[in-house]
């Protein structure tokens, strides 16, 4: 009786912020969903009026969930991809590795609102880097984030440039495959492909499968890069779902309506992760 | 238990991956090499660039001609980059020791003591790591401001004093993995649980404080959505909106926008440098917890 209660005194600081900063803000927010609400007076109740608008005439919503899907099914599997390849190149036995990895790790610790003026100025049209670069080679590069057709793709360009986080857990697990089950392959005769698809594959898809669903909560969160290069910019072709709903929130006060959005994001977010969790017995290999 | 013993390459091989890791180490660190090549460029040097009829752009350009300091003296005097710098220091000092002294008591009760409920309480502490923060924030805005914390410190700084889930995890990994045989021994000699941890447990947990104080550094240090949306006065600006801001204002200045992201990162590359292993230690330990 006395442990329960000296235990519950120890995570007490835990369990009061829970209350106030996750499970009433959690509670809360479902209620400010179905009212207009702007912060400086108090709720009103419309009922389901939020949602209602928001599905059917709100092409600005449509838009943001498209931009943020697009964006996903690119950057999430490409960075899976880069990810993965740089991790295996990083755990070949060659000296100096570890300059590699720092050189690789790097551009993840750049605090994003740096790596965004970075980036604006590399992308920048007439000046830029990239575009100097491609002039040498005699072509024209695009506008960048400037250009419909780009900006999006230059975020998802960006994202690759900070993978290195992934990479590092990647990397953490490869080193913790036996290494007799390598030893075993060898005495078979073998491939690099065979061990490569029957061993380090499936002893990594853990590891995939656990920065794929950071990746798919993270996505969906994007914001500050859009905020600080694009604004959503041009033609609403960068409007994140994340920065649509601060813009809703902050610029226009209509917090009950995005409430509603927020709790549009957590019910897809949880069924891509769910859909994602389901498909972990197919292809996630657990234990030896 | 090291896999990659096993494999010996062959010289043609071994070329084949140097090869590879430098080619690719060009995109990695051409950006930020850049940042800085720019912050020290002039404006003549930065025209050129942009005209095509000029000699096309080489690497050789990384190399300012000449080296330009002033970028960095007016940028300083463009905003008030002590200001900020004190701000951002100042937060990171307060969210620093709350987060890792609010995290170690928490994770010292789910790691040590069983009480009842504590799995299932240290699921949902887990859990709440995947909560969108778009869920929560409109209402925790409202709180604040109806506390009347809106435009001061207390909305960034309070709420880790109640313990950080990401920190709470890893110490309470670290904390299992101490021998009991400690805690048994001061607990016969009628320590409290709390003169355990203080006296027995804290000091034993250095490192795994150093890597909790370093990620909320960083988290601080890089934090734009706190100050975004609480910070309405420019005097008490941090850093990473300030550079915002800067970017607002003289958007098209791009060799002292430069040197100002260099002022920016720098600091966070050196501790990089210093404290590398528990970087990225500290990042290797989340993809293990499935």
């Amino acid at each position: 009786m006395k442990k329960n209660l000296v235990g519950y005194a120890f995570i007490s600081p835990w369990l009061i912020g829970f209350c106030l900063f996750t499970a009433f803000p959690f509670l809360a927010s479902i209620y400010f969903s179905f009212t207009r609400y702007n912060v400086v007076s108090p709720p009103v109740w419309v009922g389901t009026a939020n949602y209602q608008v928001l599905l059917t005439s709100d092409p600005l919503f449509w838009k943001s969930l498209k931009v943020t899907l697009y964006y996903a099914a690119l950057a999430i599997p490409l960075g899976v991809v880069a990810g993965v390849s740089l991790a295996l190149l990083l755990n070949l036995e060659v000296k100096g590795m570890s300059v590699f990895r720092t050189i690789f790790f790097l551009p993840s610790i750049v605090p994003s609102v740096a790596s965004s003026v970075v980036f604006m100025w590399i992308l920048n049209p007439q000046m830029g880097l990239i575009n100097g670069l491609l002039r040498r080679f005699g072509i024209l590069g695009p506008a960048w984030l400037q250009d419909t057709d780009w900006a999006l793709r230059s975020i998802v360009f960006m994202s690759l440039w900070g993978v290195g986080g992934s990479m590092v857990i990647y990397l953490a697990g490869l080193k913790e495959i036996p290494a007799h089950l390598y030893e075993a392959a060898m005495i078979d005769g073998a491939t690099t492909f065979h061990r490569m698809r029957h061993i380090t594959l499936p002893m990594l898809t853990p590891v995939i499968f656990f920065n794929l669903v950071m990746g798919i909560i993270g996505t969906f969160q994007v914001f500050t890069e859009a905020y600080i290069m694009t604004q959503g910019g041009p033609e609403d072709s960068t409007l994140f779902y994340a920065l649509y709903l601060f813009q809703r929130a902050w610029r226009y006060l209509d917090m009950g309506y995005a409430s509603a959005m927020a709790w549009i994001l957590f019910i897809v977010i949880m069924t891509v992760t769910g859909i994602v969790y389901r498909s972990q017995k197919r292809w996630v290999h657990y234990g030896e | 238990m090291r896999s990659s013993v096993v494999f010996r390459l062959s010289i043609p091989q071994k070329i084949l991956a140097y090869s590879a890791l430098v080619f690719l180490s060009i995109p990695a660190l051409l950006p930020l090499l850049w940042m800085v090549s720019t912050s020290l460029k002039n404006d003549a040097q930065l025209f050129v660039q942009g005209d095509a009829s000029a000699q096309p752009l080489t690497l050789g350009r990384l190399i300012p001609h000449p080296f330009v300091w002033q970028n960095y003296p007016t940028a300083l005097n463009m905003v008030p980059f002590f200001t900020y710098l004190q701000n951002t220091l100042l937060l990171c000092a307060v969210t620093v020791i709350g987060a890792c002294l609010s995290s170690a008591v928490v994770a010292y009760g789910f790691a040590r003591i069983p009480f009842k409920g504590s799995k299932l309480l240290f699921m949902v502490m887990i859990s709440t790591m995947a909560l969108p923060s778009q869920v929560t924030m409109i209402p925790i805005f409202a709180l604040f401001r109806w506390l009347g914390w809106y435009g001061t410190y207390l909305p960034l700084t309070v709420p880790t004093y109640f313990g950080v889930p990401f920190y709470i995890f890893l110490l309470t990994q670290f904390y299992k993995s101490l021998p009991n045989e400690l805690s048994e021994a001061a607990r016969v000699d009628g320590a409290s649980e709390w003169t355990i941890f203080a006296r027995v447990i804290m000091p034993l947990s250095k490192s795994a404080l150093v890597t909790c104080a370093l990620f909320q550094f960083l988290g601080t240090w890089n934090d734009f959505f706190g100050p975004l949306l609480y910070i309405n006065d420019p005097s008490r600006y941090t850093l990473a909106y300030g550079l915002q801001q800067f970017l607002g204002a003289h958007g098209g200045e791009w060799a002292q926008l430069m040197a100002a992201s260099t002022l920016f990162t720098a600091p966070i590359i050196l501790l990089f440098f210093f404290a590398q292993r528990i970087f990225i230690q500290g990042i290797a330990t989340t993809g293990g917890k499935n």
